[in-house]
């Protein structure tokens, strides 16, 4: 593993049903750094993500990760126990849908201190207070700390699951689809917001998406998927103003505008 | 110049486009460029149109792939060759060695003026207030009005948005900066004020590489002269 990376994967295999999925995946991500993972629905990348975050276990292969306490260790052999505090305040998840990442039926503020009172904060005052800044961070009113999420717009929800995602401070977020289901007037606020904040609190990412737009903004480095496997990676720029593979050279051409 | 002294080195670069979905046309652009650049030089890329200036220019800052030979840069007592770096390795150099003004300004949505200009000295860990102050001082000199420093710059016209990207280039201080057109939309007294920025930083000990159509700007800047050769041309004995 490198000495410098949070996150090691080395020739990755994962699939549901031995054929769809991914294949032979590695890369190394350093703290600080965003990396995007393009490709077409039924490339692989989603599969990826979570086999990466281990919410799925991958068939073959290892995922080293550099915890706080105990440096580099290989998730497969860490116990059920120590990988659940790890996913619950480490690392965050932003899914597609708002919906499948907050909790609808309690109020914006419990679904941030969520968290939080997972890892032992029972000050109600406190709880109160730092739900309320992170709202005001996410620039949604703090008046709406005791409304339910089902009264917010696509674009707060959205939000309010970032939120709730790194009120614990995690150093490294997995995002699937984080804009796709927002309007467009409302997505350069959520991805200019998330460029902000992974710089800001040094947030390592991978961000699965379909939109080049959105790996240009937010990606140091990005890799495109086909097939099930990666097809090329480099530096985004590079990747989107220099093409070599005839995919991402035919993605990058249907680029409606640059 | 040699060795020890220089910067950057460029030994047999070539590049070849493949447009995989076109027939698979290959486009030779660049072909066995060799040149050393440093301290103090302000080496100007000459040639016409279509000569692959840009294209070397782009391949200098690693936004293109060069298909072969090698781009080596000094790092402190390290050289580094670009060609082959791993992509952090590269990000870092970005960070603080090689500052590239690209014809255009890539605008980032919601960001203001004086906010996109501090960002590269931000990203070095200066603090918000000191970049700004910096990002202002050159905002000022090259005749941005003030009111529009709050704003981003989506809306502003050509030559504004250009001299915002100028200031955004300059303002890192990296010892290696690349300058595509930098003066291609500006009237004559904001040329006169790029002109003076980039003699600054060549009498500072910056390297600079650009390239420069106005042919009154490039008299003033250049120290020396590089002329690039179309690559299809580049067979026929001189």
């Amino acid at each position: 593993m490198n000495g410098a990376a949070l996150l090691s994967v080395r020739d990755m295999t994962c699939t549901w049903d031995g054929v769809h999925g991914c294949r032979d995946i590695s890369f190394d991500l350093h703290p600080g750094e965003v990396l995007c993972v393009v490709g077409e629905s039924g490339s692989g990348k989603s599969t990826l993500l979570q086999a990466v975050s281990w919410q799925v276990r991958p068939e073959a292969g290892s995922v080293w990760y550099d915890t706080r306490d105990a440096g580099p260790v290989d998730l497969a052999t860490l116990p059920a126990a120590r990988l659940r505090l790890l996913a619950r305040t480490d690392w965050g998840f932003v899914r597609q849908n708002p919906r499948d990442g907050l909790r609808m039926q309690v109020s914006a503020g419990a679904n941030i201190a969520e968290r939080l009172m997972a890892v032992g904060q029972r000050h109600y005052g406190e709880l109160r207070q730092v739900a309320g800044n992170w709202l005001q961070k996410m620039e949604i009113d703090a008046g709406r700390l005791d409304d339910a999420p089902a009264a917010f717009s696509g674009g707060m929800q959205q939000r309010l699951q970032i939120a709730r995602n790194l009120v614990t401070h995690p150093r490294m977020v997995f995002m699937d689809e984080p804009t796709a289901s927002l309007d467009v007037s409302v997505q350069a606020r959520l991805l200019d917001l998330l460029r902000q904040l992974v710089a800001d609190l040094r947030l390592a990412a991978i961000v699965v998406t379909h939109d080049l737009a959105v790996a240009r903004l937010l990606a140091h480095r990005t890799l495109v998927m086909r097939g099930g496997r990666v097809v090329e990676s480099g530096l985004t720029d590079q990747i989107l103003d220099d093409p070599q593979h005839p995919y991402t050279q035919l993605l990058v051409s249907s680029i409606l505008q640059s | 110049m040699n060795a020890s002294t220089s910067l950057i080195q460029v030994r047999g670069l070539g590049k070849l486009f493949i447009l995989h979905n076109q027939g698979g046309i290959r486009l030779p652009v660049l072909r066995d460029v060799s040149f050393d650049a440093g301290p103090g030089d302000c080496l100007v890329l000459a040639g016409p149109s279509g000569t692959g200036k840009s294209t070397l220019l782009r391949c200098l800052y690693g936004n293109y792939l060069a298909t072969e030979g090698s781009i080596r840069v000094r790092d402190g007592a390290a050289w580094v060759d670009l060609t082959g770096a791993p992509e952090q390795r590269i990000l870092r150099l970005r960070r603080e060695l090689i500052g590239y003004v690209s014809q255009f300004l890539r605008v980032i949505p919601r960001v203001g003026t004086l906010d996109v200009v501090a960002e590269p000295l931000r990203e070095r860990g200066v603090d918000a207030e000191a970049a700004r102050a910096q990002a202002a001082a050159l905002l000022e000199r090259l005749n941005v009005p003030r009111r529009l420093w709050g704003l981003p710059p989506a809306t502003f016209s050509g030559g504004e948005q250009q001299r915002v990207n100028i200031a955004r280039g300059f303002i890192g201080g990296h010892p290696v900066l690349l300058l595509d057109e930098p003066t291609a939309s500006l009237d004559a007294d904001n040329r006169a004020v790029v002109v003076g920025l980039i003699r600054e930083a060549v009498a500072a000990g910056r390297c600079l590489i650009g390239i420069f159509h106005d042919e009154a700007v490039r008299d003033r800047v250049a120290t020396r002269i590089l002329s690039i050769q179309p690559a299809v041309l580049a067979d026929t004995p001189e």
